[in-house]
């Protein structure tokens, strides 16, 4: 039963690859580093629920079988289809966002990466739904960076995917996408999380197709102030 | 079904075929042993980025080439499924770059998966009628509803123009390579399938000796700001491309002089809508239109003279001949 599942998720994984790939034509541009096994964290912008996958579809081979995306139990979770996809096809590191729970993300992520595992995360914690290129970023990745230091964070910026399936929309468009992965950054001596954040940000939103042509200063803006 | 039942038995047309696929086949492999004859002669540890671009290039036409051979052979199915296909990459290649909104999400999936799959059936069908305008006017006056009934109309203008001009290109134009077939014209029935061999080779041969040439004696060129043709180039271009248009006069209904008429002005279109395509690169900031054929960019770069000079060669050929 088990070699079973095993390999009606490698179907599935296969086919749904196919899917994507036949769809958006998605393309890799592996502009800072070269598509090599080496464990890596891929951060990268979330505007859409096809996110995952198209970076997960553009890895080769090698690389697909020891990356896990960081992805939220309550969406993986939530029916037998998912169950099975996620854990199983994607292998996801399933985080409880829930507060009540007690459960500690930072130490399943960690227990990954000391298995040898390349993560994919998305450090702004949720989809993008505003204008802007990217909302602030969570401590996590900081807290990756800190703690495993010799881990590469690779910037991941995923193009097209907010015209293919913007939110509330049911029909994806053909549209090609592009995925680019940039040069390696890591937290160094002294940083602060603040500091790092925003570092990191800025590597991420240099990579958009239209950075150059926008006069964003590519910063994310401050937390607007807690209401009264 | 087949709308074309052919009176002449196809084995003519068909040999006519094979011969012409085996003779590009014949150049095709003059060029690869150039290729390879060059690559030879390099000195170990030598690089030469052109070479390469040209061994590349010659790779991706040995495979357009036996694709389309095998399409022309197969008849018009094979011809309607592989339009169908390289309508559906031309499309998302302009769509990925124009402007668009969210309001536009369902005239876009429409146009995908709707408009153009409807206009290959059109033509499939042999409904001329109804292929010729079923874009010009239902599509042009459809979608833009479907946007503003989303009720987003900032830049609307800009988005619902840009999406009908990528389907005319994508889709209505390139649509008139297959609807070739369906032209009737008294003494050469069953034969239609050739005229898209006329017309590919006369344009895209046209193409490679303007290259050839505007890198030889090129000097003046036509539109300096945005792409490399020369005057001379182009010159030389079209007449070879009246040459071999002359030369293949008798797979066409034309005569000499009339093949040799309508292969000069084919290839002088196409020419020109390369320049066009050139500069909607230019705008969008864009070196290609995709990444999918190896060595030539996107579908839109290798198909840009024959988007062009499709409709037009269809409509002079219905208009003198029929």
């Amino acid at each position: 039963m088990k070699t079973l599942r095993y390999f009606a998720a490698r179907l599935t994984g296969h086919v749904l690859r196919l899917f994507v790939r036949f769809l958006t034509a998605v393309r890799a541009d592996w502009r800072g580093i070269e598509p090599v096994p080496r464990q890596r964290v891929y951060f990268a912008n979330h505007v859409s629920n096809g996110d995952m996958p198209m970076i997960w579809s553009v890895l080769p081979p090698a690389l697909r079988r020891t990356v896990r995306p960081v992805a939220a139990a309550d969406y993986w979770l939530a029916n037998p289809v998912r169950a099975f996809v996620g854990p199983e096809v994607f292998n996801c590191v399933l985080i409880d966002r829930r507060p009540e729970v007690n459960d500690k993300p930072m130490d399943k992520i960690i227990e990954a990466l000391d298995d040898g595992a390349s993560l994919i995360i998305f450090p702004e914690g949720g989809r993008n739904m505003t204008e802007d290129p990217l909302i602030p970023f969570k401590a996590g990745l900081y807290n990756m960076g800190l703690a495993r230091p010799e881990v590469d964070l690779v910037p991941t910026w995923i193009a097209n995917l907010n015209s293919i399936m913007p939110k509330g929309e049911v029909i994806p468009l053909p549209l090609i996408c592009t995925v680019t992965f940039g040069a390696p950054i890591h937290v160094e001596e002294g940083e602060s999380k603040d500091d790092f954040l925003v570092r990191a940000a800025n590597a991420l939103a240099a990579l958009r197709p239209d950075a150059h042509k926008s006069d964003w200063s590519a910063t994310p803006k401050p937390k607007p102030e807690p209401a009264e | 079904m087949t709308p074309n039942v052919p009176d002449i038995p196809m084995d003519s047309t068909t040999a006519d075929l094979l011969l012409l696929v085996l003779g590009v086949m014949g150049i095709m492999l003059a060029l690869t042993l150039l290729g390879e004859f060059l690559r030879s002669r390099q000195t170990a540890g030598e690089q030469s980025p052109i070479l390469d671009t040209y061994i590349t290039r010659v790779q991706s036409w040995w495979a357009i080439v036996i694709l389309v051979g095998l399409a022309l052979i197969s008849g018009q199915v094979g011809v309607i499924i592989l339009f169908l296909f390289a309508s559906f990459s031309a499309l998302r290649e302009f769509l990925t770059l124009t402007t668009k909104a969210q309001a536009d999400h369902m005239s876009l999936a429409l146009g995908f998966f709707a408009v153009l799959p409807l206009q290959y059936v059109f033509v499939w069908m042999d409904w001329a009628e109804l292929f010729t305008l079923f874009i010009p006017v239902y599509a042009f006056l459809l979608l833009p509803i479907v946007s503003a009934l989303r009720g987003d109309t900032d830049r609307f203008l800009i988005r619902i123009a840009e999406t009908q001009w990528g389907l005319m290109i994508a889709v209505y134009c390139l649509s008139h390579v297959p609807a070739l077939i369906t032209v009737e014209i008294a003494g050469y029935e069953g034969r239609t399938t050739l005229l898209i061999a006329f017309l590919v080779l006369v344009v895209q041969f046209g193409d490679l000796l303007e290259y050839f040439f505007g890198r030889r004696i090129g000097k003046t060129k036509v539109a300096p700001k945005l792409s490399p043709k020369t005057r001379e180039g182009m010159i030389c271009g079209v007449i070879s491309a009246m040459l071999i248009g002359g030369l293949l006069s008798w797979i066409t209904p034309f005569g000499v002089f009339g093949a040799m008429v309508i292969a000069g002005i084919i290839s002088l279109v196409g020419m020109l809508g390369n320049i066009v395509f050139a500069a909607i690169k230019r705008d969008r900031g864009v070196k290609d239109w995709s990444h999918l054929i190896p060595g030539q960019g996107g579908f839109v770069d290798q198909l840009d003279s024959v988007i062009f000079a499709a409709p037009v060669f269809y409509h002079l050929t219905v208009l003198v001949w029929t």
